[in-house]
């Protein structure tokens, strides 16, 4: 009986994993044909991208100070407080940066989408658009899709930028540094982990694969959640739930294994 | 009648939709007695056509065929269900709910592929075709939802004109013009709707924006869930009377899922009645009154 079920549970477990796999090749093929919706491509980039950027000025920028403010103490100790645009740098761009704008993406755009493509599917919008001819995925899930693969690196962007100013904040106020000092550092972090094509810093490399991975991961999580809710509000309300949960653990794991594959293929 | 008369009269009913009658409906329930006595009026009309012409069909091509058709998800929906619908019928598929009836409509459009059996529009079997292949044979038919499932981030006008936009090289004028056509065929005013967001419109709107957006690349066939559910008997009988309309002005062949017995009476041409996951009696309205089956009898009670 209890092994019953549990074969139960793994099929549908292999079974959802094929259908999320189905619906990622099915959208990410649909960017190469036609007909391209080419203004809802447009609104959700603003939804998405220009929608997101307060939530991502404002975890940035506070992102930044925080990490100033703490390892101040540390590198006092050790005198290397001259250091810390440095330390600023070289964790906002490879590490907070993409993994902040993504977890701020997952609750703010992820559950979103999830409520709003649940939402048309439990008022039958979605059969609707099937009976007139088009295709949802086509026509709602690549435009999301590709919004966010283009938007969170752009969304990354600023997001290091601003917590390195953060950091330039608390440098500049609290530490007494001159901010001469300190961009010169963040630029000598920049440069350090060598470059790809000569001119490309590696870090930068390893600082936009993570968040066009992530803008994947969330769109792809919430239009797979969002147009498999059945049972009406609750569902919707579900789905919902399920998109930001899933979609930031899945951030979590896959930053630490993207780390770990740009590591080797980019060594330090 | 001969059969080439016959064709010749269910052509000639094929009017354009602008060709609207002097005793069209009017347009609001300012008086709900003038709009009633127009609903009976046309529907008795209706009615005595439908009766004269119901025992010469026979030569009409069949549009719609379901053959056989068996469909299980965890249990069994539907077992060996057959009925078919030649063009210009409008075919009522009634029963209690949850007895599977929008699975029908379903099965029609491809949205569902059944288990056995066929499912064939214009002839062609459609149980096997391609996703994209499917896409075009869905492009035969208008579907009326229950819920009337608007775009509720788009306009009525935008509505209307989705499929317009999606299938057809038609200039931004000739849109426009065939969404006020549309819009004035359900009897609503173009000039006041079409900037509103289905948010803002009445149940009943709703159906008729629904019944619009259906029509708007001229179907042959036009398929309705449960079109007078959730609505006032005012309404019903507007939207009753529109489905009719839509049978006698334009010829459209319809499958109307519903469980409204006594709608259904009015514009059908045929009745399904769908009970224990078959199909229970296949007949005219007239027929099914004058059964003796006792779960027909049963259901028939109230009316």
């Amino acid at each position: 009986m209890i092994l019953e079920r549990f074969n139960d549970a793994a099929k549908r477990g292999v079974y959802s994993l094929q259908e999320f796999f189905v619906l990622a090749g099915k959208a990410l093929g649909f960017i190469f044909v036609k007909p391209f919706y080419a203004s809802d491509l447009f609104q959700q980039m603003d939804a998405i991208g220009v929608g997101s950027l307060g939530i991502v000025l404002l975890t940035g920028f506070f992102t930044g100070m925080v990490l100033a403010l703490q390892s101040s103490v540390q590198l006092q100790t050790f005198g290397a407080s001259d250091y810390i645009g440095r330390l600023i740098a070289g964790s906002m761009i490879r590490e907070l940066g993409p993994v902040l704008a993504g977890l701020m993406v997952a609750g703010r755009v992820g559950s979103g989408i999830a409520a709003q493509l649940g939402s048309m599917r439990v008022t039958e919008q979605i059969d609707a658009l099937n009976t007139l001819g088009t295709d949802p995925i086509k026509k709602l899930v690549t435009p999301r899709v590709l919004a966010a693969l283009v938007m969170l690196p752009v969304l990354t962007i600023i997001n290091d930028f601003i917590g390195i100013l953060g950091g330039n904040v608390i440098a500049r106020f609290y530490l007494g540094k001159p901010s001469a000092l300190y961009w010169k550092t963040v630029f000598e972090q920049m440069l350090a982990g060598g470059f790809t094509l000569h001119y490309i810093p590696n870090d930068f490399i390893q600082g936009l694969v993570k968040p066009f991975v992530f803008g994947g991961i969330i769109s792809l999580v919430a239009c797979y959640y969002g147009l498999k809710t059945t049972g009406g509000t609750e569902g919707v309300g579900i789905s919902t739930t399920r998109t930001v949960v899933t979609a930031s653990i899945l951030i979590l794991v896959v930053d630490y294994f993207l780390t770990q594959i740009l590591l080797s293929i980019f060594p330090q | 009648m001969t059969d080439e008369e016959d064709r010749r009269k269910q052509q000639g009913e094929r009017r354009h939709p602008s060709d609207k009658d002097e005793t069209a409906m009017p347009r609001r329930a300012h008086d709900s007695s003038r709009v009633r006595a127009a609903i009976r009026t046309e529907l008795e009309e209706v009615a005595e056509e439908s009766l004269g012409t119901q025992t010469e069909t026979r030569p009409v091509p069949r549009v719609i065929s379901v053959e056989n058709v068996t469909l299980s998800f965890e249990e069994t929906v539907l077992e060996n269900v057959s009925f078919a619908a030649r063009s210009g019928e409008t075919i009522c598929i009634v029963g209690e709910s949850g007895t599977g009836k929008s699975t029908i409509l379903k099965l029609l459009l491809r949205l569902l592929i059944p288990d056995q059996g066929r499912v064939a529009i214009d002839g062609e079997d459609i149980t096997h075709l391609t996703f994209d292949d499917a896409l075009k044979v869905r492009q035969k038919m208008g579907m009326v939802f229950q819920g009337a499932a608007l775009f509720d981030s788009m306009t009525v006008y935008e509505n209307v004109a989705y499929p317009l936009r999606e299938h057809t090289d038609l200039q931004e004028d000739e849109i426009e013009a065939r969404v006020r056509e549309k819009l004035e065929f359900v009897d609503l005013e173009p000039h006041k709707v079409m900037e509103q967001l289905p948010s803002e419109l009445s149940g009943g709107m709703k159906k008729r924006v629904g019944i619009a957006r259906g029509l708007a690349n001229n179907p042959e066939i036009m398929l309705y869930d449960e079109p007078t559910s959730g609505l006032d008997p005012l309404t019903t009988a507007t939207i009753t009377y529109l489905i009719l309309k839509l049978q006698r002005e334009l010829g459209v062949t319809s499958i109307v899922v519903s469980h409204d017995i006594r709608s259904s009476f009015r514009m059908a041409s045929k009745i399904a009645l769908l009970a224990n996951k078959r199909i229970g009696f296949f007949g005219t309205p007239e027929e099914m009154t004058g059964s003796d089956d006792p779960y027909i009898r049963e259901f028939l009670g109230g009316f």
